[in-house]
């Protein structure tokens, strides 16, 4: 089968998918009213004006914890094939696997002791 | 062009029925929350005096977010800003693109895959495309230019990135026992019976895969207990803060879609998916006969149950409204159409009565069971992510960052190391 007519109801529902929002933000165009406003298109901060840049520094946990994600999603990743063909490859596969999850733990533990999952 | 027709109608049918659970969705967590509250929920508005117990004002709300302003306010990165939402919703329900409905409809030549796209990645699809929900995110809150909304959209990201590990390595169990990524095939091998009597369904070949699932999902769709991207009084609304009328009513559905679509994952993974429990498809197409006239007489006392029902709330409500009010003939409507569906089900009893089915109207009838079934068990997951929404108080951010990384993930990898050391015995012992 071509690659188009394999995948082709996948791009319809994707065009589905996308027709609902567009449609909705399209009808709230035409016929919601419009009344812009200075106190309006202010930032909202529970009423009070608005102070500092929005923008403002903030806490590098959120930094390590994309970083650790990072390195865990690629192993999971990883993971997946050797999962689907466990049964093929074994005892071998799975003491190969067991070393490199020990491996992963590992690193874990590290990340652990050294503070990087604390949120105090 | 046949080819492209069937790939329309799949897309079609999954489109529906994500559109058809989300108000669904939005009706239980209303009247469920209720029920659990023991109040009676929303039950006023109505259309020419039919309430529907409440369905009525899904459609308010709707009517009512379309004719909103839609308001950009000026300080926000207009462009970012506005495509967040379709991020947020269009990706939720293009991820249902691999999720089997049924067992393969085959007839002739025909051998037609129940789901969108036969895609070989299977499962992986969902996670790609689930996870660039996250995108959606990060732009509402970065976006926005407001304090509330930067820090409600890290919180998110940094929680649902860090479930998502989790939520990878659960799976391996499944695809370890299953021997496949490809949704069909793991739903074919829960078909199989384990010990001769127990369906082999997930939940009981991989327990603590599903429990780790079901959590790493609830913090996924940022529900309660995990819902801190939302918090009154630390950060507002999180990262819809700037957002109002129709752009917040897509994040809004888009949250309920990604319910449906947890739910039937949990569904297919763990419960079965489409399989009927001790029933195959070979049974379904050679009983189909049998199976319709169940199906039919299921619906036939279905139907009369709803008969009954609205003839005993005719006569509790009459009177209760002034004279001609409409919401007096309420019961008689509800009734009227519960009467037409008892009589089409008899019809139909009657009509398929010693009939002898062809090849497609066997394989057909196996698959509208099989629908049946699939839809029955999503339809309970959305009403367990419901429940416990309002059974459990919400945990700390601390306490769920702990959690995902302390806990789950050191367990997720105890699962996969038991689940490997248990095949491996039950392999060698079984030559």
């Amino acid at each position: 089968m071509p690659l188009a007519e394999k995948y082709s109801s996948l791009f319809f529902l994707f065009a589905l998918a996308l027709a609902v929002p567009t449609i909705m933000v399209f009808l709230a165009w035409v016929t919601g009213p419009r009344r812009p406003g200075s106190e309006k298109s202010l930032p909202f901060e529970c009423g009070v004006d608005p102070t500092g840049n929005p923008r403002r520094r903030f806490g590098v946990k959120f930094f390590l914890v994309a970083l650790l994600f990072l390195i865990f999603d690629v192993e999971t990743i990883f993971i997946f094939p050797w999962a689907v063909l466990f049964r093929e490859l074994g005892i071998f596969g799975f003491i190969e696997m067991s070393i490199f999850l020990m491996i992963l733990l590992l690193g874990l533990f590290y990340a652990w002791k050294k503070g990087a999952l604390e949120w105090e | 062009m046949a080819v492209y027709l069937i790939g329309l109608g799949k897309a079609l049918f999954i489109f529906l029925f994500a559109l058809i659970l989300l108000p669904v969705n939005i009706y239980l967590e209303r009247k469920g929350s209720a029920f659990i509250q023991d109040r009676v929920g929303p039950n006023r508005a109505a259309i020419l005096g039919v309430r529907l117990a409440g369905f009525i004002h899904l459609i308010a709300d709707v009517v009512k977010l379309i004719f909103k302003e839609m308001m950009v306010p000026g300080h926000v990165n207009r462009w970012y800003f506005m495509i967040a939402p379709f991020i947020g919703f269009t990706f939720i329900l293009f991820a249902f693109a691999v999720i089997p409905w049924a067992d393969n409809l085959s007839f002739g030549s025909w051998n037609i895959p129940m789901q969108v796209a036969d895609l070989n990645g299977g499962i992986l699809f969902i996670l790609a495309v689930t996870s660039l929900n996250v995108y959606g995110i990060v732009l509402a809150g970065w976006a926005s230019n407001n304090k509330f909304s930067l820090l409600g959209g890290l919180r998110a990201t940094a929680q649902m990135v860090s479930y998502e590990i989790p939520l990878g390595l659960s799976l391996v169990g499944v695809f370890m026992v299953f021997q496949s990524v490809h949704l069909n095939e793991i739903v074919r091998g829960q078909g199989e019976l384990l010990f001769g009597f127990l369906p082999k369904w997930g939940v009981f070949v991989q327990p603590l895969g599903f429990f780790l699932f079901g959590a790493a999902a609830f913090a996924e769709t940022n529900r309660n207990p995990f819902d801190v991207a939302e918090g009154e009084s630390e950060i507002v609304a999180g990262y819809h803060t700037e957002y109002s009328g129709i752009r917040f009513a897509l994040f809004y559905m888009g949250e309920y879609v990604a319910i449906a679509l947890a739910a039937a994952m949990l569904a297919t993974l763990y419960f079965g998916g489409w399989q009927i429990p001790w029933v195959t498809t070979d049974m379904l197409r050679n009983n189909s006969e049998l199976a319709l006239k169940i199906m039919l007489s299921l619906g036939t006392v279905g139907s009369f149950v709803g008969l009954l029902t609205m003839l005993g709330f005719d006569k509790k409500m009459r009177g209760t409204w002034p004279a001609g009010d409409l919401r007096n003939q309420e019961g008689r409507i509800l009734g009227g159409i519960a009467f037409l569906l008892l009589v089409a089900h008899i019809a139909a009893l009657v009509f398929f009565n010693g009939k002898v089915f062809p090849e497609w109207g066997q394989s057909t009838v196996a698959v509208l069971a099989q629908v049946a079934m699939f839809t029955m068990k999503t339809l309970f997951f959305c009403w367990v992510f419901i429940w416990v929404r309002w059974t459990l108080p919400r945990f700390r951010y601390d306490q769920i960052m702990r959690l995902g990384w302390k806990n789950l993930i050191p367990i997720s990898f105890l699962n996969i190391f038991v689940t490997g050391l248990v095949i491996l015995l039950l392999d060698s012992r079984g030559g």
